[in-house]
């Protein structure tokens, strides 16, 4: 290949990215008015983080009360997602020709909170840490930069990242919100030292934390853009149970929650908050999945994982769901309303995704009657002890599985168990989850690779033909060309073969009081957390 | 007398090494790698050689007998080890959520002895009438109505009539009495009157008991008036019995906190105590069962001193 | 068919009808000496009825699923509404009285039973053995009871069975405590004297003549127990430790989904706490006359 054939492919998935750069929502009117400085936002979290490194951590309950602490390489552009731009690195950077070397300048004048200065030896030691961890230290998400060969920084203010290979999706990578710029001195002596500390360079300074109870913050005054924040204070209160942290935004002890409520919720807030009450919505990047154990008797038979989709409503499941869950839309490997979403003249042709669900379960008897199990059998369903919406998804599910003679026996397991269960092999069936920080098929798709490929995948199956459909699709840069392979991994993963195949993709629905300013939705609940706009009116 | 709270304070010693040595066994016999659970939960892929560094750092590595004697031996200097969950030592996170599961312990049982002292003595009083009965309906039913359900109810009721919601969030009593008293006093409620229940009947028979007695009606018999007679004599012979019964029945109280505290978003052990088990945080959850079973023991102890020292018919040997 | 087998017959049926009418009798005595014990053992009877023939009275099925129906308010075909699945409320807490039912019998009856065995076998053997097992039990007291159903389901996991072991393992001291005292006083009886002169083996005395003569605290600890073994279900089911959806669970059903949408569907908060409120009620209330009754003892006080 060419390194200016090359160069043309990047170009295209340049253009792709802004085009998928497009305003998800214009809802929210442009701010007309000027943002005022000050005051408090207390803001509610369902979880506690577990530690504080977020190169290790992979839940929302880290991110929310952190991200306000650290900058990033790259960042989303907080109003105008998913439109990529620099963060501690200038808005413009390089790519080589052949694009395998992206050359990025760190902007000057940044400062750690200790009041040392931010540089590309920072930046490399941060890397550093994600691609190639130390001996004794975890990464959440080492695998999705295994395309990257090494990290150099040539002077103080350039990095430069040498790839092995091209890859459409590095860009968006490096703004991922998980990759907090870390001190290299603090790195060097205690690689572990952030699971416990925090010290960064974002807009607001580390307060105090009352473990289970709040985390609090106050404005970084050295922060390198001038103007922000607009904020004194952040204090993150945990409340895991849904019910309380409802009530904590009506009762205006909390301002808003950024994880999202179910549509009840947001109408009990929006009725007690009347005109105070401002709601944001949009389709997330989430979905919850059926996965099989491919192993184990009878799911080795298509037939039968065919007969478990087909089963399942999702047009019913999505009326029905949507009003007390944060279930919603039916779609199949990509989010419903991206642009790699299956039409829904072509999403119905797929099993399971058909709209007359009789015929549906007419067929799905039938496949268990050719498998051999024409009466149906027992099994075991593993779900996370989680009551939104897993368990809802769970007992949806069950009782649609009932009506083909299915007989499911429901396990809710804390993460931990759950999570060793299915990578174990040691389950069913079970209700799996995936969620995104955007739209990009070499994200989705990683779960439905070969299980020797992927470890994500729990299924337990290797299929040669889906590993080569993701290659290949990895590399065309012809969007059309692109779709066609995207189509066809989608009808082998979940019409063929019903490896793992989707319930619903979820609604991200956030209620907020009206002072709360200068926060913009976004798919993702994982990004534009650090408050940088925001501001009380 | 002395010698007697010493003898019995020693006497918790093998007791609590036993609970300890219980407890330890039970969480050790569980299936699968505790850390590698523990990094399966948050979904990070961790390398062998992490899962074995995390192991090592917290002593998982050395032989089980090995791993006892230096919980036991860190038990004695107050020290419980590092929370498997967040990494931060034990004595910290129990510290933080100390006081407010105390104040609630404590405001729960002045709930109960406000409810059950009076209703039971007037119960006595008009024994067999209907107030009587209505009393006893009153305390079964604090028996079978799950405080948590209470909990509920009353956030319930809160919400949605006042769009109104107990604080959130822990301030102490020392630092602003009100907002304290305003986040403690709905929990204490529901906690306090399922716990007022076995006492109020308690109250009910001791004092009826007491009424009985020769000097009592003697008192009555001289025509003291009724109040004296019930404060001076009554009420100060049935007080040994309800404290007793509260005594006894601690293990509601902390059954009631470990359900309320969810209910109420409480930071306290109750919390920390249910989270730990969701989370499998097996050392915090060993040291925790210890903790309570230490208070529980202590708190038998205690109701036995103060028999001693109210009724000298007590002996202690 | 001969006149003497007719006699026989006759008597037979006489005899039975003797024994029906004597423990009506003693049932009716008890109703109205003890009127409260016998409006709870009258609600048990029905929580007893409903739980058995939950298939032939309830409604609807409790795990059918309508979506038609959602959080409907209590009308005459949902008399006490709808869930957020469009499951009918009444028919869950009508089956919802077998997971109680069974949990709460399955652990009282097992923990009871356990623990009076190894109570009484203590104290028939003594010394070292009654040392040994009243240390251990001794143990196990020093745990409040919800905290050791709490590191059973923690070492055991979640799910029905596991939930009857988490509830009946703190049950077994207690009625150890109780049965060994009551056994005490019997051990030196010349009874089991002439029994063990007899020869009989340890298992015969403690079964045959130890264990029947402590009966009656054994049935007042089963009543005492039920009640708490509900109650605790409840609270576990509720905590998200005990059984799982969609099996209907009173505690459960008070969990999550009940609390959010309370506003709008309040029945589904309120029931399902009536139905624990009044069997751990009934429970309690039968328990105490139950043990009023059989303890003549306790009678004065």
């Amino acid at each position: 290949m060419r390194p200016m054939y090359r160069s043309t492919r990047l170009l295209v998935l340049t253009v792709l990215l802004l085009i998928a750069a497009l305003p998800v929502r214009r809802s929210f009117a442009a701010q007309t008015e000027k943002p005022r400085y000050g005051g408090e936002l207390v803001f509610a979290v369902g979880g506690t983080p577990p530690s504080f490194d977020g190169h290790r951590e992979t839940t929302f309950a880290m991110l929310h009360p952190l991200a306000p602490h650290y900058s990033t390489l790259l960042r989303f552009d907080p109003q105008a997602y998913p439109k990529i731009v620099g963060d501690v690195a200038e808005d413009k950077w390089t790519v080589s020709r052949d694009g395998l070397t992206y050359t990025f300048k760190i902007r000057k004048g940044i400062k750690f909170h200790d009041g040392s200065d931010l540089t590309s030896k920072d930046v490399k030691a941060t890397y550093d840490k994600i691609i190639f961890p130390p001996e004794g230290v975890a990464s959440a998400r080492q695998a999705s930069y295994g395309v990257v060969k090494s990290i150099e920084a040539p002077d103080p203010y350039t990095v430069v990242f040498q790839l092995k290979q091209i890859s459409a999706s590095f860009i968006a990578n490096l703004a991922s919100p998980w990759n907090f710029i870390y001190k290299a001195d603090i790195l060097a002596k205690d690689p572990r030292w952030y699971e416990k500390n925090v010290m960064g360079s974002g807009p607001f300074v580390f307060v105090e934390h009352v473990p289970g109870s709040y985390w609090t913050g106050k404005k970084n005054p050295n922060y390198y853009m001038k103007d922000r924040p607009y904020l004194d204070t952040f204090k993150a209160i945990f409340v895991r149970d849904t019910a309380p942290r409802v009530a904590a935004v009506r009762s205006g002890q909390a301002l808003i929650e950024f994880r999202g409520f179910n549509p009840a919720a947001q109408e009990d807030i929006v009725k007690t908050l009347g005109k105070e009450a401002v709601v944001q919505e949009s389709p997330w990047i989430c979905n919850l999945t059926v996965t099989i154990n491919s192993e184990k008797k009878p799911f080795n038979d298509p037939r039968v994982r065919r007969a478990m989709s087909l089963a399942i409503d999702r047009w019913n499941a999505s009326k029905a769901l949507s009003k007390i869950s944060l279930m919603k839309y039916v779609g199949g490997v990509f989010r419903p309303g991206s642009q790699f979403a299956t039409p829904e003249a072509e999403l119905t042709k797929l099993a399971g995704f058909r709209k007359n669900i009789e015929a549906s379960r007419k067929e799905a008897r039938a496949l268990l009657k050719a498998a051999g199990v024409p009466e149906g059998f027992s099994f075991t369903l593993k779900n996370r002890n989680v009551k939104e919406p897993y368990e809802v998804t769970g007992i949806y599910t069950i009782d649609q599985w009932r009506q083909i003679g299915l007989n499911v026996n429901h396990v809710m397991q804390e993460e931990g168990p759950y999570f060793n269960d299915l990578r174990q092999g040691n389950y069913d069936a079970a209700i799996d989850f995936a969620c995104d920080f955007m739209d990009e098929p070499d994200l989705q798709l990683q779960k439905f690779l070969s299980a020797k490929k992927s470890p994500l995948n729990y299924g337990r199956y290797n299929d040669e033909v889906l590993d080569d459909l993701y290659d290949r699709q990895s590399r065309l840069t012809d969007k059309a060309e692109r779709l066609k392979v995207l189509r066809q991994f989608e009808k082998r993963v979940l019409d063929e073969q019903a490896y793992q195949f989707h319930i619903l993709w979820w609604q991200r629905i956030v209620p907020h009081w009206t002072k709360v300013q200068g926060w913009k939705i976004t798919p993702s609940h994982y990004v534009n957390q650090d408050l940088r706009d925001v501001y009380l009116k | 007398m002395a010698r007697y709270i010493v003898h019995r304070l020693l006497l918790m010693i093998p007791t609590l090494l036993g609970v300890a040595a219980l407890v330890f066994l039970l969480l050790r016999v569980l299936p699968g790698d505790i850390v590698e659970l523990k990094y399966a939960g948050s979904g990070t892929f961790a390398p062998r050689e992490a899962i074995e560094r995390e192991k090592a750092q917290l002593g998982l590595d050395k032989p089980l007998w090995r791993q006892f004697v230096d919980w036991i031996g860190g038990i004695a200097r107050l020290d419980f080890g590092t929370s498997m969950w967040t990494g931060r030592p034990i004595t910290y996170e129990i510290a933080i959520r100390l006081e407010l599961s105390l104040e609630l312990a404590i405001m729960a049982t002045l709930v109960a002895v406000l409810i059950s002292v009076p209703l039971g003595t007037i119960a006595a009083l008009k024994q067999d009438t209907w107030v009587d009965y209505f009393v006893r309906i009153f305390s079964i039913a604090g028996l079978a109505i799950p405080s948590f359900w209470l909990g509920i109810i009353i956030i319930l009721v809160f919400i949605i009539f006042f769009h109104w919601l107990p604080p959130l969030t822990f301030t102490s009593f020392r630092v602003n009495p009100k907002a304290n008293l305003q986040q403690l006093i709905w929990p204490a409620l529901a906690v306090g009157y399922r716990y007022s229940a076995v006492a109020t009947r308690m109250t009910r028979s001791a004092v009826l008991e007491v009424l009985r007695e020769d000097y009592i009606r003697t008192a009555r018999a001289k025509g003291l008036w009724e109040k004296t007679v019930l404060t001076r004599h009554a009420l100060k012979n049935a007080l040994l019995p309800v404290i007793t019964v509260l005594g006894l029945e601690f293990a509601f109280l902390v059954g009631g906190l470990v359900v309320t505290e969810q209910v109420f978003n409480l930071n306290g052990i109750g919390k920390l105590f249910v989270e730990a088990i969701s989370q499998r945080d097996y050392t915090m959850v060993q040291s925790l069962v210890v903790l309570t079973a230490f208070v529980f023991i202590f708190v038998n102890f205690l109701v036995d001193l103060v028999n001693a020292l109210i009724d000298p018919r007590i002996r202690y040997q | 068919m001969t006149m003497a087998q007719e006699t026989a017959r006759a008597a037979r049926t006489r005899a039975s009808g003797r024994r029906i009418r004597a423990w009506l009798r003693v049932a009716l005595r008890f109703a109205r000496r003890r009127p409260l014990g016998a409006a709870g053992a009258l609600i048990i009877l029905v929580m007893l009825a409903a739980a058995v023939l939950a298939g032939f009275i309830a409604p609807y099925d409790p795990l059918t699923t309508d979506y038609a129906a959602m959080l409907q308010a209590p009308s005459a075909p949902h008399w006490l509404g709808t869930d957020a699945f469009g499951r009918d409320v009444l028919s869950r807490i009508i089956y919802g009285s077998r997971t109680a039912l069974i949990v709460g019998f399955c652990a009282s009856f097992l923990g009871a039973s356990l623990g009076t065995v190894m109570g009484v076998a203590s104290a028939y053997f003594g010394g070292k053995t009654d040392l040994i097992v009243q240390r251990f039990m001794d143990l196990l007291l020093s745990f409040p009871l919800i905290v050791l159903a709490l590191v059973v389901v923690a070492v055991l996991g979640t799910g029905t069975l596991n939930v009857i072991l988490a509830i009946m393992v703190p049950m077994i001291p207690r009625a150890a405590l109780v049965a060994r005292s009551s056994a005490l006083s019997l051990r030196e009886t010349p009874f089991i004297d002439a029994a063990r002169a007899l020869g009989f083996g340890h298992a015969r005395i403690i079964f045959r003549h130890l264990l029947p003569n402590v009966m009656a605290p054994y049935l007042i600890l089963l009543t005492a127990f039920l009640g708490q073994a509900i109650l605790l279900e409840a609270s576990l089911s509720f905590l998200g430790l005990g059984v799982a959806e969609p099996v209907p669970a009173w505690g459960l059903m008070l969990s999550g989904a009940a609390v959010e949408f309370a506003e709008r569907a309040p029945w589904m908060a309120i029931f399902p706490g009536i139905a624990i409120s009044v069997s751990v009620f009934a429970f309690n209330l039968f328990g105490d006359s139950l043990r009023d009754a059989l303890d003549p003892k306790l009678r004065v006080s």
